[in-house]
């Protein structure tokens, strides 16, 4: 135990946290605030209605650069990278040699480099597949004096706009380079709440300062992992590890949209990246098993693990996130099931304590995405 | 006379002089819980014994159980959690209990703790 304890990473807002009163928790190798005094529910709310900030520098960030960078990380994902425009991010997916899904990733096009977030949990495996896969191809650095903290919510850009001049020409996935009350800042618009917001990367000496000038904003709150969960899963967004892993595709995960048009068999660049054969035949032949929205009747949660039969009493899937969404005011969930089940309002159980609670298949998300497109 | 005791589950046990008993959460377990979206409550006349999980509580962040803090048979359930388990909340030490028993081993009752050792503990976590 004292090992784990040791070995436990801080982020640069450790101290603010523990000063707020959060309840920390150990979360891929980092000692993380899963809640404030505020409490989840309210956490998730506030931001769905004003502005969270979260504290995600346990997130992975990297710098990768070199001539011809993009197309050396196009080897990697099933994404466009090439055509990424400058100041221009995409969602893009490592993919493995059997098609599966070993991380996903944002890509940022910072003009003279690539600026990109990776998961917590898959950082170490990541840099280790880029620098044997393209470490001669390009410079890889970790950003490890930097901290990323996500102001998120439909305020988040009044909040911005009063501190950093520019941040109201950003629309969602492109990024800038923007002093936010005096500190030099990379800022994307962009985040996982499924809110409008903001991701905003900056030095670590600089971070305490720069979440107390936004928590200073009267619409902010100081927001932890619990609530930016329940809110990613209302919004339908993966969590790597639950709703994808390496052992799953991006068209079974029901990604299809990440996958650039110009990467696919009829695209300008068809291909060319680690289990490409497999995914592009599932696309042109359909795939055994999708992810879909599972919503639960009633008010119980169905959570992570639940196996999810017919009315014969067949296993047809697995929920793989589950838990209950404030904003629905109700149990939300998603998971995988064979094809033949995946169509909207297709009625199922889920097996909850060796009871079988009656579900249906839903359309994702369950709250609207509300990014902001100018 | 009643009497209340606690368990290091975050338990209390109200007993009354006919050997029935009033079982729920702590006002401390509620606010480790979070908000409770849903209680899964055990049948009236279940027999059951000490440990056994008799109940479900679910908040928004996670499901635990409900552990019998002694043995016996459920008398009544609270119905009024089904409803709203808000109430558990508000006054987890009132109007939140979860089940009445009818004890089937008084002597149980002393393996528990009093409340000044349970708040004792609490100071510890």
């Amino acid at each position: 135990m004292t090992d784990i304890n040791e070995n436990i990473q801080h982020t640069a807002l450790y101290d603010l946290h523990i000063e707020l009163g959060a309840k920390m928790v150990p979360f891929a190798g980092y000692s993380m605030p899963v809640q404030f005094p505020m409490g989840l529910a309210k956490e998730h709310l506030h931001t769905r209605s004003l502005a969270g900030l979260f504290d995600v520098s346990h997130m992975g960030q990297l710098r990768l650069k070199g001539e011809n960078v993009a197309a050396a990380l196009e080897t990697l994902v099933p994404v466009d990278i090439v055509d990424l425009q400058p100041m221009k991010q995409r969602y893009a997916l490592f993919t493995n040699d059997n098609g599966g899904v070993m991380d996903d990733l944002m890509v940022t096009n910072a003009g003279d480099h690539l600026f990109v977030v990776v998961n917590a949990a898959c950082k170490e495996q990541d840099i280790n597949h880029l620098r044997q896969h393209i470490g001669n191809d390009c410079e890889i650095e970790v950003l490890e004096d930097y901290a990323l903290l996500a102001l998120q919510g439909p305020q988040a850009a009044a909040v911005m706009s009063r501190l950093a001049t520019g941040s109201e020409e950003l629309v969602f996935m492109t990024a800038a380079k923007l002093e936010i009350d005096g500190m030099e800042c990379f800022v994307t618009r962009s985040g996982y709440s499924g809110e409008d917001g903001f991701e905003i990367s900056v030095r670590n000496d600089k971070a305490k300062q720069l979440a107390r000038t936004l928590l200073a904003q009267p619409e902010v709150e100081a927001i932890g992992l619990g609530a930016r969960d329940s809110l990613r899963l209302e919004c339908g967004l993966c969590l790597y590890g639950h709703d994808l892993d390496a052992q799953t595709t991006p068209v079974e995960s029901s990604l299809l949209w990440a996958l650039t048009k110009s990467r696919r068999a009829d695209g300008e660049r068809p291909g060319g990246y680690p289990g490409a054969d497999i995914i592009m035949a599932q696309i042109a032949n359909g795939v055994e098993k999708k992810r879909v929205g599972i919503k639960a009747e009633g008010r119980m949660p169905v959570r992570d693990g639940a196996v999810l039969v017919d009315a014969d009493d067949n296993e047809i899937g697995v929920v793989t996130s589950g838990g209950f969404g404030p904003t629905v005011d109700g149990p939300v969930a998603m998971g995988y099931v064979k094809t033949q089940f995946a169509a909207p309002d297709t009625e199922l159980f889920a097996l909850v304590r060796d009871k079988k609670v009656p579900v249906s298949v839903v359309k994702l998300p369950f709250v609207k995405q509300n990014y902001y497109r100018g | 006379m009643s009497t209340l005791k606690f368990t290091e589950d975050h338990e209390w046990v109200l007993t009354a002089d006919d050997g029935t008993a009033l079982i729920g959460i702590t006002d401390y377990a509620q606010e480790q819980l979070g908000e409770l979206v849903f209680i899964e409550l055990p049948a009236v006349g279940d027999i059951v014994i000490k440990e056994d999980a008799v109940a479900v509580i679910e908040s928004v962040k996670s499901a635990s159980d409900l552990l019998m803090p002694v043995s016996g048979e459920i008398l009544e359930v609270n119905e009024e959690l089904d409803s709203d388990p808000g109430i558990v909340n508000e006054d987890a030490m009132g109007a939140g209990w979860f089940i009445k028993v009818r004890l089937s081993d008084e002597s149980e009752l002393d393996e528990l703790m009093d409340e000044d050792k349970y708040l004792d503990g609490l100071d510890l976590d």
